[in-house]
């Protein structure tokens, strides 16, 4: 899941991350109201979008005096932002972040990720500050340390200052970037992150460090414990078909295409997407309705799939093992009914109950195409949508 | 022979009265696998379907003798039952639990360092030795006794391989599902090592998803060491990147982990790619007859 910018400096602050002085407006007014109360003699108006290369869309403008806050929040609030990270629609802004300027010396990364090699979180450093990290990666890969960290004693200090002096912090100022450190991967732990992203981080004028700007994404499956972390999701910034799939514990996530797909498993829903695709069809979505399906979720499932209106039919396939066939059955038959489904629908079981399943389907007097195999269900659903 | 479980494996599950647990416990019976005992703290001295409960697990082992346990504890709780099944020197622990938070799995895996404990999962279907020993979910009546090892990190990806198989009439060693998690406790490596020392394996089908290396370590590993043929499936080549595709590891993020690459890596490696799912049946196929192992895979 992921926050804005101004909620994760917040989390940063509550554990005693340093983090400039900032507030949220979520209109002009509120806007002018927040620099007043900062007072600082230059303040930062940054577009708050879940979304990277806000800076080069036009997002954040810095403004010497009320004036040019009220100008600046005027322009970007309502404004669409087109980043690399958005697509081509971009994002409406409806929030922003008004925030105390600072006197930047130089600008520096840290990043907190979970490396998948060592089954450990390791945190990444660089001195080239500001850029992404993937092309300084690229680029020059030198300049990328890291320090995998054992669960049990957590990110050590050494490992901390160690990372500090290898991208060159200045001397009196490492003890502050130690703890910004050691600060970060509190956060990242205990609010259970499986991102945290601070670029760029930077000394000031005064030999501060803090975080210009925080990029915090959190496990979904640890948000049963981090309840104030799942308060702050921003329904605005999600697909609301997607939304509408999580509440019901589905994993959906829209594609472009007219095929629905409703699949079991992530990985033959992703199959399936491939042998449509393989058949010159194009998938309108992945859809994963995972383990412990019910008629019910299945029927909501339908309802997600039919509410986008590229679909122009839809392909069922499963391969039951902990999910048993009959109970999709009753789901797609109790669907088609309550929902009056009159585009194609073709169906294919396999696995535990799978006769059960068949029986029913067959038994309910259904237009339904039914099929052997995923091929076969893919090529016939290609055939039907034409 | 065969990898990890055979008819001698003497299983406990842990969580044994959850709905899930039960009705696959009885499946699981059903096949012919030695359910020994079940724990479910509180509930120890009763009974489910004539199975003794323990309320602890170093209990039911020592009251049974057991060396596998299978979890479906719920996720907020599993990764303390792997924990438990370590502390009991479990030779094997399937965790079939999906949702597990990440940051649990990586003190799992600390704990179990050093330790005796296999941990395959979590998020995956379990382990099967057609006709002698199937723990976990999938559905036993896909399976046929034979020579090809199969190792997936998707589920259903596995039963269409090994249905796929059994269909044309080649059985398996032992079918492995790894789990769809970023932090595992058995990778591709692993099970690849087994199959290739495991006399009763003749060839290894493996499957894979988008997301982290995995597979592209597991193909260098194979041109390096394996003496038996080896094909492949990558699953999600049209995932848009950025996605998470339903598994937590299945995403593509900076450019890696696309199934492009995975499939060029493997491709290099030796490792023939089924084009589509629906054919990674026949692409195995074709390559026992290549290698004149067809007939001895054949079941006759």
């Amino acid at each position: 899941m992921n926050i804005h910018e101004y909620q994760g400096k917040q989390i940063m602050r509550d554990f005693g991350v340093s983090v400039p002085t900032g507030y949220v407006a979520y209109t002009v007014d509120e806007a002018v109201e927040a620099a007043k109360k900062l007072g600082s003699d230059v303040t930062v108006v940054k577009a708050q979008i879940h979304a990277g290369g806000r800076g080069k869309a036009g997002g954040v403008k810095i403004a010497k005096n009320l004036d040019e806050v009220r100008t600046y929040a005027d322009e970007i609030l309502g404004k669409t932002l087109v980043t690399h990270q958005t697509g081509p629609e971009g994002k409406e802004v409806k929030r922003l972040l008004i925030e105390e300027g600072c006197d930047i010396k130089r600008e520096y990364y840290v990043g907190l990720v979970l490396d998948r090699a060592t089954s450990r979180v390791t945190m990444m450093a660089s001195e080239e500050g500001g850029t992404e990290i993937e092309e300084v990666a690229e680029a020059t890969p030198e300049k990328i340390f890291k320090e995998v960290i054992d669960p049990v004693t957590g990110l050590t200090p050494f490992q901390a200052r160690r990372l500090a002096f290898n991208i060159n912090i200045p001397k009196e100022s490492v003890g502050k970037a130690v703890k910004f450190m050691l600060g970060l991967y509190d956060v990242f732990v205990k609010k259970d992150c499986s991102i945290a992203e601070i670029n760029p981080l930077v000394t000031t004028g005064d030999g501060d460090v803090l975080a210009l700007d925080s990029k915090l994404n959190f496990d979904d499956n640890a948000l049963f414990r981090q309840k104030d972390v799942a308060d702050l999701r921003d329904f605005d910034e999600e697909d609301p078909k997607e939304v509408e799939a999580s509440k019901y514990d589905l994993s959906y996530i829209a594609l472009d295409g007219n095929i629905g797909c409703m699949v079991n498993g992530a990985g033959l829903a992703m199959a399936t997407m491939d042998t449509i695709k393989h058949y010159s069809g194009d998938p309108a979505n992945f859809l994963d309705v995972g383990g412990g399906a019910t008629a019910e979720k299945v029927t909501e499932a339908f309802k997600i799939i039919l509410s986008d209106d590229n679909v122009k039919g839809i392909f069922v396939n499963i391969f039951g093992g902990i999910m048993k066939c009959d109970v999709i059955a009753e789901g797609v038959v109790e669907a088609t009914q309550q929902i009056g489904l009159t585009l194609p629908l073709v169906v294919r079981l396999e696995g535990t109950n799978v006769d059960a399943g068949k029986k029913i389907l067959k038994e309910s007097g259904l237009n339904i195409t039914s099929a052997d195999s995923m091929a076969e269900g893919a090529q016939k659903i290609v055939e039907l949508v034409k | 022979m065969s990898v990890y479980i055979n008819k001698d494996t003497k299983v406990i599950v842990q969580g044994i009265t959850g709905s899930t647990a039960l009705f696959h416990t009885k499946q699981m019976v059903e096949y012919g696998t030695q359910i020994v005992g079940g724990v479910t703290p509180g509930k120890g001295g009763t009974e489910v379907e004539g199975i003794p409960v323990f309320n602890t697990v170093s209990e039911a082992v020592e009251a049974t003798g057991a060396n596998a346990s299978v979890i479906y504890v719920p996720a907020p709780f599993a990764a303390d039952a792997i924990m438990e099944a370590t502390d009991a020197d479990m030779d094997l622990a399937i965790c079939i639990t999906e949702h597990i938070p990440v940051l649990d799995m990586t003190k799992v895996k600390r704990y179990m360092q050093g330790k005796k404990t296999r941990l395959v999962g979590p998020n995956c279907p379990g382990v099967i030795t057609p006709d002698e020993c199937k723990i976990g979910i999938m559905p036993g009546y896909i399976h046929k006794k034979g020579h090809v090892g199969v190792v997936s990190r998707s589920g259903t990806l596995t039963y269409e391989a090994v249905h796929q198989l059994s269909e044309a009439g080649v059985g398996q060693s032992t079918a492995v599902g790894i789990g769809g998690d970023p932090v595992n406790g058995t990778d591709f490596i692993d099970v690849l090592k087994a199959f290739n020392e495991d006399d009763d394996t003749e060839a290894v089908i493996m499957i894979g998803e988008i997301g982290g290396t995995a597979e592209e370590e597991a193909a260098e590993w194979v041109k390096a060491n394996m003496n038996k043929p080896v094909v492949g499936f990558i699953g999600g080549r049209t995932a848009p990147p950025g996605k998470r595709m339903g598994h937590a590891g299945a995403i593509i993020s900076g450019g890696k982990g696309t199934a492009d690459e995975k499939i060029r890596v493997m491709n290099e490696c030796g490792i023939e790619v089924a084009e589509t799912p629906s054919v990674m049946g026949e692409t195995l196929i074709n390559v026992l007859k290549e290698a004149n192992l067809f007939e001895k895979c054949k079941t006759h």
